[in-house]
Order: structure tokens, then C-alpha cells, then sequence
């Protein structure tokens, strides 16, 4: 057991998804027991050797169809018996699940791990109109929010566009060109029979589309998706069974920058950049190493954040190297958000980018596989969260 | 400023924040200050750092700003407030970085830009009074940060 290296005392063992699409009219239980088989079965195990369960958020007062089942609701819709659980809204946003996992059975805590991302937020806002309610406002605003949704500032479209703005001001990005994002990943998405979106757009289509929050218009922005993603994380030693083995490389986690949505002085003040910083503390790999990217892009200037945080491009050069699409394409120097990501493939809030870095690594990915894929980055988050994992097969 | 037929999201006044709510009841933005170094911070805070060996008090600000960055919301998110508005993140002058989200009214929205000096303004609900700012027109521009 590496004392300082966690993460190396775990292992993806399987993966999983469910349905996913618009509108599914499915439970999210429903849709994560599904996820949750398949990903056992995956892993060559039965449901009798899952002892811990993680989830992210836990069911706390959100937007309708956010928060997907408790752990609680899982374990007893899969007969499971548990020596651990754990469901929280904060930790390094999205992917804490498969970071708590690992510290979890790297401490011996429990031996396989079923974690898992479900949400039914097409269903809900469907049923809801257009208009967005949260279940944070009844009886009045409190904590972080009570800063943001007083104003109408209710979406992270939102708070993230602020940032966007500021970047633009700073380093003079065009839309045009951070518009080749959405186009690239739509070609993607064509390629992934898993996607929501898969008919071709143009960048003239994205700078025709309406806008949102700006700059972001409605192609900057991720599309609300029923589904569910679940993996195993199981302790390293055990891993020697399972068929297809996903080894985790790195994790970052850290936070310094200040927590807030309207406290930051620079556009990439985000957890992210500490996570990023962290990751590449815990790794001898750097970013040149890594085969494919798979990052968070609930809006696309996520991506660009991303891809500057990593060390992939340096601040304000991200837009020049994605516009044409070239060099984040199949062939170029970093295929990136291979599956569509949350613009065209859904949103999975980061599982859709954990699942599909899994794919590359077993080769598993179809006509979008990257060839010789040994190295993934799978980041999510924006804002006040944020984490990376840097994963090996 | 009149009082829209529906309210947007209000938040709940709490022991820690209450001050800041109702503030604009006389007019004035409050934030709490240091009365040792004179340091602002906001969001509020129980103590000053690093050693929290006194409590920062709510004290008067300006009023005066500058904007930080901004977004014109065109989406109709709530039923209360109508696009597109502009919400916008404003740096107080009283300290570089005191800053904080809120809405720029009495403008074009399309006017609103980085940098601008603005005011602020209160936009009452019962006994909260939210802080918006609008264009201050009687002074030069300030260079952005």
C-alpha cells in the first residue's frame, strides 16, 4: 500500500450506464438499478460482494430531478448490504464519489464499492415548463445562494458567464472560435449511439443560435438528460479478477482559491485550478502524456478553464486551439470530449466524461476510439468545485 | 423603485446576515469592517483573520462602485423578473476586491460594461432591501482592474 499515492490502492473495475435521453419518463431509482447491474456485471461480481455505496449529491433541497437516489433508496432497491456509504453535495464536485471510494477501500473500509450519477432532470424541467424553481428558495434563500439567486442570477449559466466575460476582456477570445468546441463535439456525438444530440452544426449555426446568458448562447450550454453512470471502485488487490481493469493514475482535489461564485479576481479562480495543480503534484505524467481529455463542459468556456488549468494551453490560448476543430480532433494532438460531452451526448454532470475516459482505456469506444489510448483525464466542475482523475489502463 | 406583482427568490434573514438585508432601509449599503485595520469583508464573516481576536462591524459604505464583470440574461428563469436584466458582479470602492453579485438597473442593458461606475440603489420587499446598482453618470470612468 503507497501511504501517499491513495489512489493507487484502488481500481475501476466495472462500469455501467443506463438509458439516457430527453425525456425518458423513467424514476431516477429506476434508471440507477439499471446503471448500477450492468456495472456489477461488469466487473464480474454479484450484488453479494458490493459492501459500500457512494453517491453524488445526496438528496438535498435542489432543482427538480437533480439529485438522483440516495444511497439509502439504492441499497434498498438492490438488496445490498453495506459496511459503508456516503452521499454529499460538496467534496471535489462531481467525481467525489470515485475519490471517496478509493480513500475508502484504500483504508480498508469496504472491498468493492458500487458509485454512481443519476439524474432525471429532463423529466423534471419537461413537466415544470421553462421556468426554472428550486427547492432552496421555500421559506427564503440561505447560504452561498442567498449571494446569486436575490439578483436573478439562478442558473450556473449565470454565474459562469461572468467569468466567460471577464476572460474575453482579459485575453480577447472570440465566440467564433470558442464555438469550435460545440461543433467538434457534435461530430463526436455522431459516432456515440449513447448521444442526445448527433445531427451536424456549423460554427455559423452556433453563432446563429440564441443566447442564454451571454456570451454564452444556447450552444454554449450542456443539455438536461435523463441517466444514470455507476463503476465499481474496488480495492487494487482484488482487482486480478475482473476482465477489464481501469487503473486510477492521480487525483486532484485541492481547494484555495476563494469558495464563492461572485468572490473571484481572475476567470479561472475555480477549485478547478487547485485541482489541477494537485493532480499534477501526485503524478510523475504530464499533460503532453495524456492521450485523450474528457472535460467538464456544463458550459463550453468550462472546457477552455480546463484546458488552461491542466497545463494543455497556456491562459487565453485555449480558443485559438480549438478553433477548426484540428487539433481536438481524432487525429490531432489532444482528442478531447470524444463521447459529444454534456453539449451533445448530456448531461451527466462529469459521468459521461468519467464513463467514456473508462472506454478509451479498454479500447471500447467505436468509430471515436482513440488508438493506443493508455492515458485519460476526466475533470469536472466549475466554480467553487472542482477534481480531476488521471487515469491508466 | 416599484415593487414587482411577483417576488424573485428572497433570502432568509439570519443572525449573520440580517444587517446586510435590511441595510438599505436608510439608504446605505453596509458591509462589515475591521475597526482595528479598517479591512471590509463580504460575504459576512464571525471574526477577522488570521487570529479572530475581534468581530468586523457593519459600517456604511459609499455606494459607489465599479463593474467587474457582468451577463445580459436573455432565458426567462423566473417568473418574477423579466429579460433580459443584467446581473453583474460590482467592486466597491472602498477596497480592491470587495466585491459582490448583483443586478445593474435604469440602464440599456446592452450599455452595461466592464469597468462602468455605478451606484447603488435598493429594491424593497417587505423588510429586505436588495442592492442593485445603476450607471453613475456624473463621474469619469474608471480603468478596470
Amino acid at each position: 500500500m503507497s501511504r501517499d499515492h491513495f489512489e493507487h490502492d484502488a481500481a475501476i473495475t466495472g462500469i455501467g450506464r443506463s438509458d439516457t435521453g430527453r425525456r425518458l419518463g423513467r424514476s431516477g431509482l429506476d434508471l440507477t438499478v439499471q446503471a448500477a447491474r450492468a456495472a456489477v456485471a461488469d466487473a464480474g461480481l454479484t450484488m453479494a460482494d458490493i459492501d459500500g455505496v457512494v453517491a453524488w449529491p445526496g438528496e438535498y433541497p435542489a432543482a427538480p430531478g437533480f439529485n438522483g437516489p440516495s444511497p439509502w433508496r439504492v441499497k434498498g432497491a438492490l438488496d445490498l448490504d453495506l459496511k459503508w456509504h456516503l452521499a454529499c453535495q460538496e467534496g471535489p464536485a462531481q467525481l467525489t464519489p470515485i475519490m471517496a471510494a478509493a480513500m475508502a477501500v484504500s483504508a480498508g473500509v469496504a472491498r468493492h464499492i458500487l458509485v454512481y450519477r443519476t439524474t432525471e432532470e429532463s423529466t423534471a424541467q419537461g413537466a415544470g415548463g421553462r421556468v426554472l424553481t428550486n427547492g432552496a428558495d421555500q421559506g427564503g434563500v440561505t447560504g452561498s445562494l442567498q449571494w446569486q439567486r436575490p439578483f436573478g442570477a439562478v442558473s450556473a449559466a449565470n454565474w459562469l458567464a461572468m467569468n466567460y466575460q471577464r476572460y474575453v476582456h482579459e485575453t480577447g477570445a472570440r465566440r467564433d472560435q470558442v464555438g469550435w468546441l460545440s461543433v467538434s463535439q457534435r461530430r463526436y456525438a455522431a459516432d456515440n449511439p449513447d448521444a442526445v444530440f448527433t445531427e451536424p452544426i456549423t460554427i455559423d449555426d452556433y453563432l446563429a443560435a440564441r443566447m442564454i446568458s451571454e456570451p454564452f448562447c444556447l450552444l454554449d450550454c450542456d443539455v438536461p438528460t435523463d441517466g444514470s453512470i455507476a463503476a465499481v471502485v474496488s480495492a487494487a488487490e482484488t482487482a486480478g479478477d475482473a476482465p477489464k481493469v481501469v487503473r486510477i493514475e492521480a487525483i486532484g482535489s485541492a481547494m484555495r482559491n476563494d469558495p464563492g461564485w461572485d468572490q473571484w479576481r481572475h476567470p479561472h479562480d475555480m477549485a478547478a485550478a487547485d485541482a489541477a495543480r494537485h493532480l499534477w503534484s501526485r503524478t510523475d505524467l504530464r499533460p503532453a502524456d495524456v492521450d485523450t481529455a474528457q472535460l467538464y463542459d456544463g458550459f463550453t468556456f468550462l472546457t477552455i478553464m480546463w484546458l488552461e488549468s491542466l497545463g494543455f494551453c497556456g491562459y487565453g490560448e485555449a480558443p485559438a486551439f480549438v478553433e477548426g476543430g484540428d487539433n481536438i480532433s481524432l487525429t490531432g494532438t489532444l482528442p478531447l470530449n470524444t463521447s459529444g460531452g454534456q453539449l451533445s451526448a448530456g448531461r451527466l454532470h462529469g459521468w459521461g466524461h468519467f464513463y467514456e475516459a473508462c472506454l478509451q482505456l479498454r479500447g471500447e469506444a467505436g468509430a471515436r476510439q482513440v488508438q493506443g489510448a493508455e492515458v485519460a483525464l476526466a475533470a469536472a466542475g466549475g466554480g467553487p468545485h472542482g477534481g480531476a482523475l488521471l487515469l491508466t489502463r | 423603485m416599484t415593487v414587482p406583482a411577483l417576488e424573485p427568490p428572497l433570502p432568509r434573514l439570519t443572525p449573520e446576515t440580517e444587517f446586510f438585508w435590511t441595510s438599505g432601509a436608510d439608504g446605505r449599503l453596509r458591509i462589515q469592517r475591521c475597526a482595528e485595520t479598517g479591512r471590509w469583508f463580504h460575504p459576512p464573516r464571525p471574526d477577522c483573520p488570521p487570529y479572530g481576536t475581534c468581530t468586523p462591524v457593519p459600517t456604511p459604505v459609499s455606494g459607489l462602485g465599479t463593474v467587474y464583470s457582468h451577463t445580459i440574461n436573455r432565458q426567462p428563469f423566473l417568473p418574477a423578473i423579466t429579460p433580459p436584466y443584467v446581473i453583474a458582479i460590482v467592486e466597491l470602492d472602498e477596497q480592491e476586491g470587495l466585491q459582490l453579485m448583483t443586478r445593474i438597473v435604469g440602464c440599456d442593458p446592452e450599455s452595461v460594461h466592464i469597468g462602468q461606475r455605478v451606484q447603488v440603489t435598493f429594491e424593497q420587499h417587505g423588510e429586505i432591501h436588495l442592492p442593485f446598482f445603476e450607471p453613475l453618470t456624473t463621474t469619469d470612468e474608471k480603468a478596470p482592474a
